[in-house]
């Protein structure tokens, strides 16, 4: 199977090709729907095979050799692809979330009338077709065995990203209801949400800013090493940085601002909120389980260049925790269901780069794998709710779900405890083993780290308890609201075990337990020779860590409770008194506002200058229109020759043969 | 005969005819005129040709004579039919009316 894991990436390419040649005009919706899951199917199990051959290697690496991309002399570039722990995890992610959001798409996207008759959405295989080329994109990225092929990848999925929030790209902006603030204040408005098209290109236009820098750095390694292979890079690494020590950092420096704008980190974070405007599967796989944590992948995947900057790894374990600080504060607020888990994934993000600056490698994929599982999980449960609403996102106009939606409530319950860090959830555990390597590093960040938590457990609870409990706000949505289907509630129950059991990857080491993953990803870290002593914290203030965790978790839980059940008005009123910083947060920080003019005008206003000024004045008028003209006046005179008298082309002649006959006589 | 003239005063008579000839071309509007015109013009080449001929005691002038007019009056039937069918066409026999190429 380890031979055959081209297969992973070539069956959603088949599974492509057949959507999105034949789907719309021979298959059909429900062909469609069976072939697009299954081809995933088939990659996971693939991937499954050649994860227990790995295990059976006891985590040896192998290379696949498929061909070379092109060879000149003796420089060649080959495709391989790389099976190793790390790889096989991302696969195995990859393919098998991604394989339950395809099941559930295939309910989700369709959409039914009131009495269930489905319409013929014409644009159904045009969904799945995107959807397999972001697994195969995805599947590149982390197989590659070389920069090249990561880069390639890194661009595939920004494209996939790209095509599928703009899936219903003939949807306009939509306003938003101001929040009422109770009857004597004015209510806060709110900007309008962007359109999918509009926010396609966002995501895009933005994922190119950190992708410059992704570019730049592998250029910058091809430059200094020669080679983009992981194995040769990373084996001169060590001398490299004894060497010439300034380029390492700025390797690494390079290659994380790819990764800013890849997984949503400050300041590049503004496009996932926005790329919420696609379809609700779309966010789970894309925003939230895979895509957005290439950047962290990236990270481990170069673990030894990192280890060997302390200084820029220092930077990233602050800017991580800087934007999950920043991204929980302006979850507290928000309205939409699909915005606040927008910005939790911001925030659990922040987690994994602040757990990979600090060097605990295994602790961010952890947190990678687990996070997979509950956020999936939560944006499932939040579109099954959409679904069954007809796509009301807004948690003011839910309430009391829980008794119509029995499945997606319990499911979005161990999801929402999952994040909040509840003991013993998958969430808790990887959370906590990140919280306390950040300790390890400095107290400061893990302060800010524990208070993030705290936010992290209120704002997902205020959502639920919103959402699902208490009086139904808006009775016509509640009567129509209703259970969805096998392939939702199916999704859901698998993804909500994985939620509550993907903690076994990685119980605490000091509590006697075998930390997996610790043991399976031993062979993708590397070890610097000269060692960087290992002191470990006792016991005893790892239990005082992990006691601190549980109980911030639930209190933050049982603070939503209380603002939310128990006493309702508190929340208002608390805004009211607070009101100017109510609505900076509602407002996001204004950031978006403070892009636009700093940015996004400045630069409206360049290129309009060179498409009105230089472009269209100088060059098409000047340059073409001119060179057309002056050919053209010119013809013009000559032609005032050729008038259509006989007589002066006679007269012509007879000049030129005088002209002849003179220059003969008088020569 | 061809004693008593000399040479120069043929040569004159064909330079006044070809010049005839070439202000009629340029200058008169029906074509018939012109295409008469022109023909004046070759006959006083015809006249160059035929004095040489004479003066020199060689009959390779001559010869390109016979050969002039055979062409001629091929161009000469050619010539008259295209007038036939450009009067047919725009009714007229002005030469300035047939413009149509112009630039």
């Amino acid at each position: 199977m380890t031979q055959l894991i081209w297969l992973t990436i070539a069956l959603p390419i088949l599974g492509l090709l057949i959507n999105g040649l034949f789907g719309r005009r021979f298959l059909g919706n429900r062909v469609v729907s069976i072939i697009a899951p299954l081809m995933v199917l088939l990659a996971f199990l693939v991937g499954v095979g050649a994860f227990f051959e790995t295990m059976g290697r006891d985590g040896e690496a192998v290379t696949v050799h498929l061909w070379n991309w092109t060879t000149i002399g003796d420089f060649s570039v080959p495709i391989n692809l790389l099976v190793d722990p790390l790889s096989l995890t991302m696969v195995l992610v990859v393919t098998g979330v991604g394989f339950l959001i395809h099941v559930y798409a295939t309910d989700y996207m369709v959409h039914r009338d009131d009495h269930g008759h489905a319409h013929d959405d014409r644009d159904f295989p045009r969904f799945f077709t995107f959807l397999n080329l972001f697994i195969a994109s995805m599947l590149v990225l982390v197989l590659g065995d070389n920069y090249l092929m990561m880069y390639v990848g890194w661009e595939l999925v920004g494209v996939s990203s790209y095509l599928l929030i703009g899936y219903w790209f003939d949807r306009p902006s939509e306003e938003q209801t101001p929040i009422d603030l109770g009857p004597d204040t004015e209510p806060v408005q709110l900007q309008p949400l962007l359109s999918p098209a509009a926010s396609g290109m966002k995501a895009f236009i933005v994922n190119r800013i950190g992708d410059v820098g992704f570019a730049l750095g592998v250029f910058l390694i091809w430059s200094t090493f020669g080679t983009l292979q992981f194995d040769e890079v990373f084996a001169e690494a060590v001398h490299v940085s004894e060497t010439m020590p300034t380029v390492i950092p700025w390797i690494t420096a390079l290659l994380f601002v790819g990764a800013i704008g890849k997984s949503a980190q400050l300041p590049l974070y503004v496009w996932l909120p926005d790329a919420m405007a696609g379809p609700t599967p779309v966010s789970a796989l894309i925003h939230a389980a895979t895509m957005v944590t290439a950047g962290v992948y990236m990270i481990v995947r170069s673990n030894i260049l990192y280890s060997l900057a302390p200084n820029v790894s220092l930077w990233i374990a602050i800017i991580g925790m800087a934007t999950a600080f920043f991204a929980a504060t302006i979850a507290l607020v928000q309205v939409d269901l699909k915005r606040v888990l927008a910005y939790s994934t911001v925030s659990q993000l922040g987690y994994m780069f602040a757990a990979v600056g600090v060097g605990a490698y295994t602790a961010g994929m952890f947190h990678l794998v687990t996070h997979a599982f509950f956020k999936a999980l939560l944006f499932l449960g939040a579109g099954s709710v959409m679904h069954a609403l007809h796509d009301v996102i807004d948690i003011r106009r839910m309430g009391g779900l829980k008794d119509k939606m029995k499945i997606t409530w319990i499911t979005f319950w161990i999801g929402g405890l999952a994040l909040a860090g509840f003991p013993l959830m998958s969430g808790f555990f990887s959370k906590d083993e990140i919280l306390a390597h950040v300790f390890e590093a400095s107290p400061i960040l893990w302060f800010f780290g524990i208070l993030t938590a705290g936010m992290t457990a209120f704002y997902t609870f205020r959502a639920i308890f919103i959402a699902f409990h208490g009086k139904p706000r808006d009775h016509h949505l509640y009567e129509h609201a209703h259970e969805n289907r096998a392939p939702i509630t199916f999704a859901l129950s698998v993804l909500a075990v994985l939620a509550i059991f993907g903690g076994l990857l990685g119980l605490p080491a000091f509590m006697g337990f075998t930390h997996y993953l610790d043991g399976w990803l031993e062979h993708v870290l590397y070890e610097l020779p000269h060692g960087a002593e290992e002191h470990h914290m006792s016991v005893t203030m790892e239990y005082i860590l992990m006691g601190t965790s549980a109980v911030i978790a639930v209190g933050g839980i049982a603070l939503a409770y209380f603002f939310y059940m128990v006493q309702p008005s508190i929340p208002q009123n608390i805004a009211r008194s607070l009101r100017s910083l109510f609505a900076l947060l509602a407002h996001k920080y204004w950031i978006d506002e403070l892009y636009d003019t700093l940015f996004v005008q400045p630069g409206l206003k360049l290129s309009n200058a060179f498409a009105n000024g230089l472009d269209k004045l100088i060059i098409d008028e000047t340059f073409i229109d001119g060179s057309a003209k002056l050919v053209g006046r010119f013809g013009k005179l000559l032609s005032k020759l050729e008038n259509g008298y006989t007589s002066n082309y006679a007269l012509a002649t007879f000049i030129g043969v005088l002209i002849m006959i003179s220059y003969f006589f008088l020569r | 005969m061809i004693g008593q003239v000399p040479l120069s005063y043929y040569l004159l008579l064909s330079a006044i005819l070809f010049a005839i000839g070439a202000g009629g071309v340029l200058i008169r509007r029906n074509v018939i005129i012109v295409l008469m015109c022109v023909e004046m013009m070759m006959n006083a080449v015809n006249l160059t040709f035929i004095a040489f001929s004479r003066y020199l005691d060689s009959t390779t002038g001559q010869i390109f004579v016979f050969m002039i007019m055979a062409v001629a009056a091929v161009e000469v039937a050619i010539g008259l039919a295209l007038l036939v069918e450009l009067n047919r066409h725009k009714d007229t026999v002005d030469i300035n009316e047939f413009n149509s190429l112009q630039g």
